[in-house]
């Protein structure tokens, strides 16, 4: 806990640093992946990832420092390259694009793993720290390192603001921004340009193994809550820069974790309760509204079944059912019957006697509408559509549920208020 | 049959389209008349979108030239306005109608600059005449077919074009929204706007074009609807007599042959 307070403060200078710096780039890289994301590009974000590592390497053995401007130059370069041969490979073999991003990057990141191997057997000291950018370690953005990264971020970050029209244009339709003279090509360059720089800022702090991640995922979790581009490429940033924070805190306790795998940890678990607990697109939210229908259907039902006892006793709707005058009717499952009775109560369309249940005037006009409905759209499916009448109730079962009181006044209109269905029964209207 | 105008909107010389060495459009010699609703017509496979996206430099040309109001296409962009095939995008794409709308003012605006609030009344106003003004703020991934086809012309109208190229605008649409598009024609029509339709139900073609052009591979016939849609002209269109042609594009392809001496 002490720990917690003293990195919040943010008293201590390098904290300060550490924690700037990793909620700068990993906001920018979920800025920038937004539109990865968007446009279906998030696979060549991982290749990108995966094929800086032999730039870095090479940075290394040629220049022998670990000076972050050099690392970065060989990790643009190599990540560059990776994407111009994706590009061709795809343009001009018969190989497929997920295959071509397959074969690039495993050679490129089994190069990267060579010549790193290399160099850490090659016994020069400066090379102590380099393996951390294979997973990360934020702990280290301080100083030089900060400064080039942040400087980087920021760049991405303007840069995102400055072509946010075109880029989202050339993400939705890009036949379109052709077809009014934007050059598309070149906006492209730019868009993959600033892809690559966002995984370089990332090479540090969370490391290429993992760096992907914190480019799709945020925008990816941000999707769910939002139909807006731009409150998404906030929540994007905002759901980066949080678990940005996180993983410098992680590596500000525990100095021999890696940060990488931490930070795309929490940035995950955002993302999968997103999945689950998002409003309209949630696998939660549609779970409860496909209950809620089923709840509908069965009360509705109900009162259907009601209404027609009703009818075959002689038009007495007012009198009592018993639960086996209702299942002798139709076989309901006996515990949901009850629970659809007993709530059918609390909302007062029934009430309890002493051996069953009744109607009250508000449950037989729903119990009336529903029958009507049902029978209706049997008489529009034999009419309008010929279908067989024994073959229409099936799909009336379902229909009577969802039809609304302006298509009712329609469906009426059309069929001109008809006295029977295809089944001899009369159509209860209201009077 | 192929009918040639004077002081043309669009003219085709010579233009032939390869996709993988393959042609799909054939030596297209063609000259269109001013402020007519013309129809793209032929059979699945005939070129006909090919045609539409070559004249808008979508697709690179193997041979030929294309000259819209007498220009190249560059010179007279602002005055074009294409409507892709609305399957062509992401529906779910994160944006409102009026986002997709305020796209067709993009290239008034160039590169960098904001839509201004002039652009948001004309791109409301052209919301209203497609009747989708209510659905403004709309996601785009809760339209429907026809209200999908209604934005993009709507998007199209924002542009303030002279010339519209409508890759299939009533493929996947409503009887309403159908209607609604062939009344917006018939206005643009009248206002002296030329747009060009790919089309491909020959009963509606009769009744919604002044001018129809006939395209399989090669362009068969061009003209007005009446001297044009005639059974013999239609046969030549859709009749199987091009299966030599087919096969000696297959045989290009299969040994990535030069279409031209010069590729």
């Amino acid at each position: 806990m002490e720990n917690l307070w003293e990195f919040l403060s943010l008293r201590d200078p390098n904290i300060r640093y550490v924690v700037l710096g990793s909620i700068l780039l990993a906001a920018s890289s979920a800025i920038v992946g937004t539109f990865t994301l968007l446009k279906k590009k998030a696979l060549v974000g991982d290749a990108v990832a995966h094929s800086v590592l032999p730039g870095i390497c090479l940075a290394f053995i040629l220049t022998g420092v670990k000076n972050p401007f050099y690392l970065v130059i060989g990790a643009f370069v190599t990540g560059w390259i990776s994407l111009v041969l994706i590009d061709y490979i795809t343009k001009h073999s018969k190989i497929k694009e997920d295959t071509a991003i397959g074969l690039i990057l495993s050679v490129f990141f089994g190069i990267g793993i060579l010549m790193l191997t290399v160099i850490q057997k090659s016994g020069n000291a400066a090379q102590s720290g380099l393996d951390h950018f294979l997973f990360g370690q934020a702990a280290s953005l301080v100083g030089q390192d900060l400064l080039v990264f942040s400087a980087i971020a920021l760049i991405l970050m303007i840069a995102v603001l400055v072509l946010f029209k075109e880029f989202a244009l050339i993400a939705f339709d890009t036949h379109f921004a052709e077809s009014i003279g934007f050059p598309v090509r070149a906006l492209e360059l730019v868009l993959t340009t600033l892809t690559v720089l966002a995984v370089v800022t990332g090479i540090q702090a969370i490391g290429v193994v993992l760096m992907a991640a914190m480019l799709i995922t945020p925008a990816a979790a941000a999707r769910f809550w939002t139909d807006k581009l731009t409150v998404m490429i906030f929540l994007a940033a905002g759901l980066g820069a949080f678990s940005g924070l996180v993983g410098a805190y992680i590596s500000y306790v525990a100095p021999a974790m890696p940060t990488g795998p931490w930070i795309v940890m929490i940035i995950s678990i955002i993302a999968i309760t997103s999945f689950f607990l998002a409003p309209q697109k949630g696998i939660l939210f549609r779970m409860i509204t496909q209950r809620k229908f089923q709840t509908q259907m069965l009360e509705e039902n109900i009162l259907k079944l009601f209404f027609q006892l009703g009818e075959r006793a002689d038009h007495k709707y007012f009198d009592t059912r018993s639960v086996d005058d209702i299942t002798r009717r139709r076989p309901f499952e006996l515990s949901k019957l009850q629970r659809g009775l007993k709530n059918l109560r609390k909302q007062g369309f029934l009430e309890a006697t002493a051996t069953g249940w009744v109607f009250t005037q508000a449950g037989k006009s729903k119990g009336q509408r529903i029958t009507k409905l049902h029978r209706l759209w049997e008489l529009y499916l034999t009419e309008y559509l010929k279908i067989a009448p024994d073959h229409v109730h099936e799909d009336a079962e379902t229909i009577e549920h969802i039809i609304t009181p302006e298509l009712e006044k329609r469906l009426e209109e059309q069929l001109q208020f008809p006295s029977m269905d295809p089944h001899k029964s009369q159509i209860p209207y209201q009077r | 049959m192929i009918q040639n105008v004077n002081n043309p909107v669009l003219e085709l010389h010579d233009l032939t389209v390869t996709y993988n060495k393959k042609p799909v459009l054939w030596d297209i010699d063609l000259t269109l008349p001013s402020g007519a609703i013309i129809g793209v017509i032929g059979p699945n496979g005939a070129g006909k979108s090919t045609m539409i996206k070559s004249i808008m430099g979508l697709v690179p040309l193997s041979s030929g030239y294309v000259k819209i109001f007498d220009q190249d296409l560059p010179t007279v962009r602002h005055k074009v306005s294409y409507v892709p095939q609305k399957e062509s995008v992401d529906w779910d794409f994160p944006a409102s109608v009026m986002d997709v709308v305020l796209m067709g003012r993009y290239g008034k605006l160039g590169l960098f600059k904001r839509p201004r609030k002039a652009d948001k009344e004309v791109a409301r106003e052209c919301l209203r005449r497609v009747d989708m003004e209510a659905f403004a703020n709309r996601q785009i991934s809760q339209l429907s077919g026809g209200q999908q086809q209604r934005v993009f012309l709507a998007r199209a109208l924002a542009q303030e074009a002279d010339l519209y190229f409508m890759d299939e605008p009533f493929a996947g649409v409503d009887a309403a929204t159908e209607k609604a598009i062939i009344n917006l024609m018939k206005t643009m029509s009248e206002q002296g706007k030329t747009v060009v339709v790919v089309h491909h139900d020959l009963q509606s073609a009769m009744e919604y074009f002044d001018w129809v052009v006939l395209l399989n591979l090669r362009l068969v016939a061009s003209g007005p609807v009446n001297d044009v849609m005639t059974s013999t002209l239609l046969q030549e269109t859709y009749g199987g007599k091009l299966t030599l042609l087919a096969e000696v594009g297959e045989l290009l392809t299969k040994k990535e042959f030069p279409s031209r001496e010069n590729q």
